[in-house]
């Protein structure tokens, strides 16, 4: 066995081996290192010898006798501790980890425990990156402009929160399932976006989260077929990510949609997506949210040019979007596809409606969308203190490139 | 596990219900006492006077000193509370769901730190 090998048996097999062990001990910091544990001994015995026939099975049952080994060396555990590691060999006794039916449910047990609605947000998401992907605590705090100490304390607030108050370690029941599982879509694709377009710093992508975002989709269709708009959501990250080569210049510039080279495109992951999002838009009800914007996602990837797209069908998704899950952000981006089907100025007149009601106040795409929409329209000068106003709200150095960009083009044409 | 359920709500606005809704209010009070006392999660609960009638106590280098009101001046005020048994958190979050006062005001669900005396 070579190391590489039992580096790729980490990679394929330390999530499901940590959600079964965090079942099988209760403690999510104890099962971590008991699962440290047992890869220590695998690199030392599976070096000699073959690799064992289930390797998931060999990792829950060594890494279950190191919990063990680690509550009888702590004195915190010492007086439940015959409790503790009778309940844990019980469960050995029971049956044969590598037969039992539900260690795919140990995925989705720790995943809906990660994403508890009783955890912030931004809390849920980077418990899901520690625990469900095994990012790095210094990994999770670097992707969100954190320091590592702060990061380290929120989860361990985190972890100490599951524990003292109590969060079931379950899949919720029928009852609240939807909204449940619409709390665990939103944190992928929080991950997703923020390595889609990352909202501050040097690098506009951060192909390492956009990448853990798409596996934590795939292994969620895996475990959730049935389950609506789970579809819709990986199809809509595998469309996006496809342009991944043609959304910026090798010296780190974005290149918009309309100025992509589609040949860049990565025609598989397209195919992959198209099929996708055709599986989720037959799944019976209404049509879901993530599904919609996949759907546009979908004409994009099909139209051979920005002008050729069918604008007028993605101006009618949208309006179907502003029905079904409205916000600022997709009135946004509707206002932006009306300009391609019924020109700048009716967009522009959408686009100032909703910075009148204040919305998206904290948000650059605002000025940036108005700045293009008066550009068009030859209101240079506007559009130039537009430009500006974009430039001062973004933290993105990529985005402050291009709003420049444009304000040059600007100067250039006047 | 032990929680803490504890029942805010604007008691101003509370005040100045009429007598029926009150009444209604008192009784649909009563029927939920009455299922988390027969679904065995049932451990105690009040209501509480409200808080013009708060004392706060402090001590400080040996002195006592007390102030009248609440120890915080919020918009909304604890009003009562009940105290339950529960397997878990999603639990404890159910049967304050079901709390008459969490339609108007708002419930904190806090586990109890259970010493074994």
């Amino acid at each position: 066995m070579s190391p590489d090998a039992v580096e790729k048996v980490f990679r394929d097999e330390s999530g499901r081996a940590l959600a079964t062990l965090i079942r099988l001990i209760g403690d999510f910091d104890l099962a971590e290192d008991a699962l440290q544990d047992a890869f220590a001994a695998a690199l030392a015995t599976w070096r000699q010898t073959e690799l064992p026939a289930n390797p998931r099975a060999w990792l829950v049952n060594v890494g279950r006798n190191k919990a063990i080994d680690r509550i009888r060396r702590q004195i915190a555990f010492r007086d439940k501790e015959p409790q503790i590691v009778r309940a844990i060999e019980l469960d050995a006794a029971d049956d044969d980890v590598a037969e039992r039916a539900d260690l795919d449910d140990d995925m989705l047990r720790l995943i809906y425990t990660c994403c508890h609605p009783s955890f912030a947000p931004e809390v849920q998401v980077a418990l899901t990156l520690r625990t469900v992907c095994g990012l790095t605590t210094a990994e999770i705090a670097r992707a969100f402009l954190v320091g590592e100490d702060a990061m380290s304390q929120r989860l361990v607030r985190a972890k100490q929160k599951i524990r003292l108050a109590g969060i079931p370690y379950q899949v919720p029941g029928r009852e609240a399932l939807d909204e449940r599982l619409r709390g665990v879509l939103a944190v992928i694709y929080l991950v997703f976006t923020e390595g889609y377009l990352a909202t501050s710093g040097a690098e506009p992508m951060r192909d390492d989260l956009a990448r853990e975002a798409i596996r934590l989709g795939r292994l969620l269709v895996g475990l959730m077929p049935e389950a609506r708009d789970i579809k819709g959501l990986l199809a809509l990250m595998l469309l996006h990510d496809a342009r991944r080569a043609g959304r910026a210049t090798a010296s780190g510039d974005i290149v918009l949609l309309e100025e992509q080279d589609r040949s860049s495109w990565n025609r598989e992951q397209i195919a992959e997506g198209l099929a996708l999002v055709d599986q989720a838009l037959s799944m019976r009800g209404l049509p879901q949210p993530y599904t919609v914007q996949a759907a546009i996602a979908a004409l994009h990837a099909r139209a051979p040019s920005h002008q050729d797209t069918d604008w007028r069908q993605i101006v009618g998704l949208y309006e179907v979007l502003l029905r079904i899950a409205p916000s600022p952000v997709i009135e946004l981006n509707h206002a932006a596809a009306i300009a391609m089907v019924d020109g700048p100025a009716r967009a522009l007149a959408l686009v100032e409606a909703l910075a009148a009601r204040g919305g998206l106040k904290q948000y650059d795409l605002l000025p940036a969308v108005r700045a293009d929409l008066l550009r068009r329209l030859g209101r240079h000068e506007e559009a130039r203190a537009a430009y500006r106003v974009a430039s001062e709200a973004t933290q993105l150095v990529p985005l402050k490139r291009l709003y420049a960009r444009r304000l040059a083009e600007l100067d250039a044409a006047s | 596990m032990q929680y803490l359920l504890m029942i805010y709500q604007n008691e101003v606005e509370y005040a100045k219900r009429d007598k029926s809704t009150e009444q209604a209010m008192l009784a649909e009070y009563q029927t939920f006492t009455q299922s988390i006392i027969s679904s065995g999660n049932y451990k105690g609960g009040d209501r509480l006077q409200p808080t013009t009638t708060a004392t706060t106590v402090r001590v400080r280098d040996g002195k006592m000193l007390t102030t009248d009101g609440p120890f915080a001046e919020t918009r909304e005020q604890l009003g009562g509370y009940y105290m339950i048994e529960a397997g878990n958190l999603d639990e404890a979050i159910g049967i304050a769901a079901r709390i008459p006062g969490a339609r108007v005001g708002s419930i904190e669900v806090r586990p109890v730190w259970q010493y074994n005396h």
